[in-house]
């Protein structure tokens, strides 16, 4: 049986561009992941900025012996910001649609359906493989159970997982980050940069609940499915997909290889998971087919 | 310059009240998770939507079946498919059109029920003239309910880049968030709009009273407080109030009500077919009483009136009596 691949996704929060070199240096450098996304996901204002960064991180990574993905926008929406969407999957390299903007220019060649686009049932799978889906990254609400169905009719297409990282629930125009500092999404004074896994949104009695970054909401909780190599076999998954964050990815990608290789327990995973400075406690309720905030197993 | 308006059905009762108050088109659902409103006591049988149509029909008035959420997973046996049947059930009850968002149910519609007229729902989020455009082209979608994501200058500009007609909101509920995109409920609850055709489930809705005021909790989260001399809204996720940043706000969406009257003549000029009223939830008085106050803005604005006395009327039927024009104007955002 193949090795379960490992998956770096996009950077989902708005980081300096100095920043953007050091993580994904350490990531060339020194991790487990054999495929890591580059992209600005959320939001087009961001993408002036990160764009000169992307072809050298590019030529780093891929220099490294990782497969480079390059991700797009999931609301593009300005004619700057369709173009941009059109422009990547014109490009030769592997790209990730997070939205269907890109998908008549690029039907017929490979690409990977990001977890945004709502792909729920076998038929929706078949019907974005036979236009040249190769990887589909399910979305996060979809159970283990909903996950092993489409895989089973889909066998031509690797089915990729959302397996760490706080959840990307939903999307808006607005821009969250702006309102709450009283500001509009058109003169938004970039103040998302200061939160690198988002603002976390409680409740009026303090509980964790949510966290904001932009126009996307996400958990406050982080999401960790660890299979067993018999689980995911079992569900015939063959890609797990890590969202990046502050704490150390390359240790969190160590964590998940192991697991996945069956060299430890997906309890001694979540165990040295808990050790890492992380944004919030760890829920894996999706995959179970449960409330997505339902904690992960002590 | 005709606009179409289109009315929302959540009972047969309600469907007669908004064909007889000036419709010129209703929708509706089947009782079950097909559609996007799958709440308690609403929604049709398969006689009933028979019936439904037979009656609009009757009054000149076309009834479009929103089955617009997006099919399970793991269905072995396609006969019970729900949302097979309901489109096979939509077409033998002469439906004018469907409402439809996911992938799978388009293109079993397109390739099984050719003569179905399709409509792209609102919870596909097809936002730009490329998705759009696909969508027209791989099934034959002929007309796309525009997300609430876009201000009147951008569909003005969308409209001159696509082919298919589109239809937007006007009136009634509105969510914060992309709708089709959001996952929020099943966060909390474990229940959907895309997986079961609900947001913010009322069995998961508890009110605790205290002295000092009333508590609304979903699925254990607090998502609101009120005093003792306030009436308690419902807790629906994205209009509660929540603390970040030090500061406590309704950081996604005031609890407030969709309302453009305002702006029914700058959306036809820029190129809008139809005006969608929100509201399947609500009862046959209170639809009865939005769609003949919108048939009088409509027919003021095409014949060149200001519509201001209609527009008042609608203010006093928003729910909760607060008011936004969303995204339509750019500031929103």
């Amino acid at each position: 049986m193949n090795r379960i691949g490992l998956t770096l996704g996009p950077l989902l929060f708005n980081w300096s561009a100095e920043r953007l070199r050091g993580f994904y240096e350490g990531v060339a450098r020194h991790s487990a992941f054999d495929r890591v996304h580059l992209g600005e996901v959320v939001c087009g204002k961001r993408m002036p900025f990160s764009d000169r960064v992307w072809p050298e991180l590019i030529g780093m990574l891929e220099d490294a012996g990782k497969e480079v993905v390059l991700s797009t926008l999931a609301l593009p929406a300005t004619p700057r910001e369709r173009r941009s969407v059109l422009e990547i999957c014109r490009d030769g390299h592997l790209v990730e649609i997070n939205d269907l903007t890109g998908l008549p220019v690029r039907t017929g060649l490979p690409f990977v359906v990001g977890p945004l686009v709502n792909v729920y049932s076998e038929g929706a799978a078949r019907f974005l493989a036979a236009r040249g889906a190769q990887t589909i990254c399910m979305p996060v609400e979809l159970s283990l159970a909903s996950i092993g169905a489409i895989a089973a009719a889909c066998r031509d297409v690797e089915i990729e997982v959302f397996a760490f990282g706080r959840l990307p629930l939903a999307l808006s125009s607005r821009c969250y980050h702006a309102r709450l500092h009283g500001l509009h999404k058109d003169s938004c004074q970039f103040v998302c940069e200061r939160d690198p896994d988002g603002i976390d949104v409680e409740t009026l009695e303090g509980q964790p609940f949510l966290a904001a970054n932009g126009i996307q909401t996400l958990s406050h909780g982080v999401h960790a499915f660890c299979p067993t190599p018999a689980e995911a076999a079992a569900a015939r998954i063959r890609r797990l997909r890590l969202s990046p964050h502050s704490t150390d990815m390359v240790i969190a990608g160590d964590i998940y290889r192991a697991v996945l290789d069956g060299v430890t327990t997906p309890a001694q995973a979540l165990a040295r998971l808990r050790e890492l400075r992380l944004p919030g406690e760890l829920v894996d309720g999706y995959a179970r087919g449960a409330a997505g905030c339902s904690p992960a197993a002590p | 310059m005709t606009l179409e308006l289109v009315c929302p059905a959540g009972t047969p009762s309600a469907l007669r009240a908004a064909v007889e108050a000036g419709a010129d088109a209703v929708y509706c659902g089947f009782r079950d998770e097909t559609n996007a409103r799958n709440f308690p006591g609403l929604n049709f049988s398969a006689e009933e939507l028979h019936e439904g149509i037979r009656f609009a029909h009757r009054h000149g008035v076309r009834v479009l079946v929103a089955i617009n959420t997006f099919m399970r997973a793991g269905i072995a046996d396609a006969a019970a498919d729900p949302w097979k049947i309901a489109l096979a059930c939509a077409e033998d009850a002469g439906a004018d059109a469907v409402i439809l968002a996911d992938l799978a149910v388009l293109d079993h519609a397109a390739t099984h029920h050719p003569g179905l007229r399709l409509h792209l729902s609102v919870q596909a989020a097809a936002a730009t003239p490329e998705a759009i455009g696909f969508y027209a082209e791989a099934f034959g979608v002929k007309r796309v309910v525009l997300p609430r994501v876009l201000s009147v200058e951008e569909i003005a500009v969308l409209n001159q880049a696509i082919a298919v007609e589109t239809e937007a909101f006007v009136f009634g509920g509105l969510c914060p968030m992309t709708e089709g995109r959001c996952a929020l409920s099943s966060y909390a609850t474990g229940r959907s709009p895309n997986l079961d055709g609900v947001c913010s489930p009322p069995e998961h809705v508890d009110y605790a009273q205290a002295p000092e005021g009333t508590t609304a909790r979903l699925a254990g989260f607090a998502i609101d407080r009120f005093a003792p001399t306030q009436l308690a809204g419902y807790p629906t996720l994205c209009k509660g109030s929540f603390v970040a940043g030090g500061k406590t706000s309704h950081l996604f969406e005031d609890p407030v009500s969709l309302n453009a009257a305002g702006l029914v003549a700058r959306l036809a000029k820029a190129g809008v077919t139809a005006l969608k009223i929100e509201g399947r939830q609500r009862g046959k008085g209170y639809v009865a009483e939005v769609v003949r106050t919108f048939r009088a803005v409509v027919e003021a604005v095409e014949t060149g009136r200001d519509p201001v006395e209609a527009e008042r009327r609608l203010s006093s039927l928003v729910e909760g009596g607060r008011q936004t024009s969303g995204a339509y104007r750019k500031q929103w955002r």
